[in-house]
């Protein structure tokens, strides 16, 4: 698989990464790499594994449902740039 | 030709659990804003999720209700994207091995069953609020409803048009209120839908489809397909295509419309979360659940028909909430030989002074006991159902037991033959010209008699004795 810039662009813009011209060169020939070697792993004979989701072989464990946490809101809200009324405030968002 | 409306449904339901999906932060509805966001949820550096136990045994009692299959082994997923009510920048979910796969529903349509097919159903977090308006050009973000825990339910396109659609969505809403595991409250938004529409011709292929959100009452649901359909069919009919897009549905113009910004964003690029390991479910857990699920509303359906003699209309009525079910066997209870009189004050009167009210079935104003007390005073003659009918409504609006509003009111049915035949007496010889008419055949006549009477005894004439009566007494 052959990636473009335009890739390169895209996925930097899906994360919200600033990349400049001048930077898509040195990450396309990283990413060529990583893909590159993604290939080569898929040449392995994989017939009757399931696929792991995890890299440890144990299962979740779980809590009971009930309330452990307690109101923090001004602790939490010190460290946002800011705030009114108990919300935080963000720059503006255009639906 | 013909046009055919196809329609799948994704409905989020909020799971009725104390705490969040990974988080020991409360739930509940309509605190203060941020009282109940706590570090996972708010995402700061360092935290990690760990599971409620509550969400997981819901999803799987929907699961083993609607006949799915429970997945032993189901994984969590990261649904990556960015907006200020997530505040992590992706939102877990289920994605390649969800915990609940298959199941159907069985809706009614117009007296005939439907069975519409489930995908799958999936446990994932709540995202929080965004408030648009008024905070000096910015937006203010609450994120209590963060990390709430909800089950998205995917149907098949199985639905052919609006009413399908609106049957299965009830069908749900009252199956996760009768397992009790989302309180269905739609105006919080505990039960979203999103809808799938499409329309082709009878047996081509499917159509595009569009998603329409923001649908959060079954009427908006009705008309927003319906609006989706004709707009897609005009289209079509103009020789133009339909492109998949989201819409969202405004209620006060009654249309769908696109949501064109977020059409960049669909691009959620899912893995495995490596915060949370594979979630393995043993038989037992499982089995536990299974053995403690209620009667389901099909089920009780077909009890109430086998056991009551109801109609299968009337059954479904009666069975379309738990509390509603609940409340009709209560009354049935007090007066047992009477199952279908019962149906029909529970699903006539009572029914109607709750919508008037706009109250529901919790809160009647008549307990099913004092309801069954009046109907058993039908029944034994005391008095008439026309006068049971303003007892009912006494009842409803003073509390007074229905046997202290007859004393008090002196609604006792006149059942004494002596008496009522005085009466009948007394018009026959006061109408001697109709008398005449109606010995000389003009038959319809009778009511008139018996009109007479009643307004005599202000209704309280044992109507089966007073028919017997006027019919004896005018033969000649």
């Amino acid at each position: 698989m052959s990636l473009s810039h335009t890739d390169v662009k895209r996925i930097a813009q899906l994360a919200r990464i600033a990349v400049s011209d001048a930077e898509v060169e040195g990450y396309l020939r990283q990413l060529e790499g990583i893909f590159g070697l993604i290939e080569e792993m898929q040449g392995v004979d994989t017939e009757g594994l399931s696929p792991m989701s995890h890299a440890l072989d144990e299962s979740l464990r779980m809590r009971e449902d009930t309330v452990t946490a307690h109101d923090q809101r001004d602790l939490f809200q010190a460290l946002a740039p800011q705030v009114e009324a108990g919300l935080y405030l963000v720059p503006k968002v255009i639906e | 030709m013909q046009w055919e409306i196809v329609v799948g449904l994704e409905v989020h339901a909020q799971l009725s659990t104390q705490s969040k999906i990974f988080s020991g932060a409360a739930t509940a509805f309509g605190a203060a804003p941020n009282v109940q966001a706590c570090e996972v949820d708010i995402a700061l550096p360092g935290v990690l999720p760990v599971l409620n136990r509550g969400a997981v045994e819901r999803a799987v009692k929907f699961g083993l209700a609607v006949g799915a299959r429970i997945n032993h082994r189901s994984v969590f997923a990261r649904k990556n994207y960015f907006y200020p009510d997530l505040p992590k920048g992706y939102q877990i979910s289920q994605f390649e091995l969800p915990i609940v796969e298959g199941g159907e529903i069985v809706i009614d349509v117009e007296g005939s069953a439907r069975t519409i097919r489930l995908v799958r159903a999936h446990l994932e977090e709540d995202a929080g609020k965004s408030l648009h308006e008024d905070f000096h050009g910015m937006t203010g973000i609450d994120l209590n409803r963060a990390g709430t825990p909800l089950l998205e339910i995917v149907s098949e396109p199985d639905m052919r048009g609006p009413h399908e659609a609106v049957a299965y969505a009830k069908a749900l809403h009252a199956l996760v209120r009768y397992l009790e595991i989302c309180d269905g409250n739609m105006q919080e938004g505990s039960f979203r839908c999103d809808a799938n529409v499409s329309v082709r011709r009878a047996g081509a292929p499917l159509g595009t489809r569009c998603e329409i959100k923001n649908l959060n009452s079954f009427r908006f649901l009705e008309r927003a397909i319906e609006f989706e359909a004709r707009r897609q069919i005009g289209i079509l009919e103009d020789g133009g295509s339909i492109a998949q897009e989201t819409r969202l549905y405004d209620s006060v113009k009654d249309e769908t419309r696109s949501m064109r910004s977020k059409e960049e964003a669909h691009d959620y690029r899912y893995f495995p979360d490596p915060d949370l390991l594979p979630m393995t479910l043993d038989a037992s857990f499982v089995e536990a659940i299974r053995v403690g699920l209620p009667e389901l509303p099909q089920a009780k359906r077909a009890r109430f028909v086998a056991d009551y003699g109801l109609s299968a209309y009337d059954a479904g009525v009666l069975t379309a909430s738990r509390e509603l079910a609940d409340y009709f066997e209560a009354v049935v209870r007090g007066v047992p030989n009477e199952p279908k009189l019962c149906a029909n004050w529970v699903m006539g009167d009572l029914s109607a002074a709750l919508n008037k009210e706009d109250l529901d079935i919790a809160r009647a104003r008549i307990p099913a006991g004092a309801l069954a007390r009046l109907i058993g005073r039908i029944q034994d003659g005391t008095v008439s159902g026309k006068i049971a009918k303003e007892l009912f409504e006494a009842m409803w609006s003073t509390g007074k037991e229905p046997d202290v509003l007859i004393e008090e009111r002196g609604l006792k049915q006149i059942s004494d033959v002596a008496a009522l035949e005085a009466i009948v007496d007394e018009i026959l010889a006061a109408n001697p010209g109709q008398v005449e008419q109606y010995r000389a055949g003009k038959d319809k006549l009778f009511g008139f008699f018996v009109g007479q009477a009643m307004k005599a005894t202000k209704g309280q004439a044992n109507p089966a004795q007073l028919n017997e009566i006027v019919r004896r007494k005018l033969t000649p």
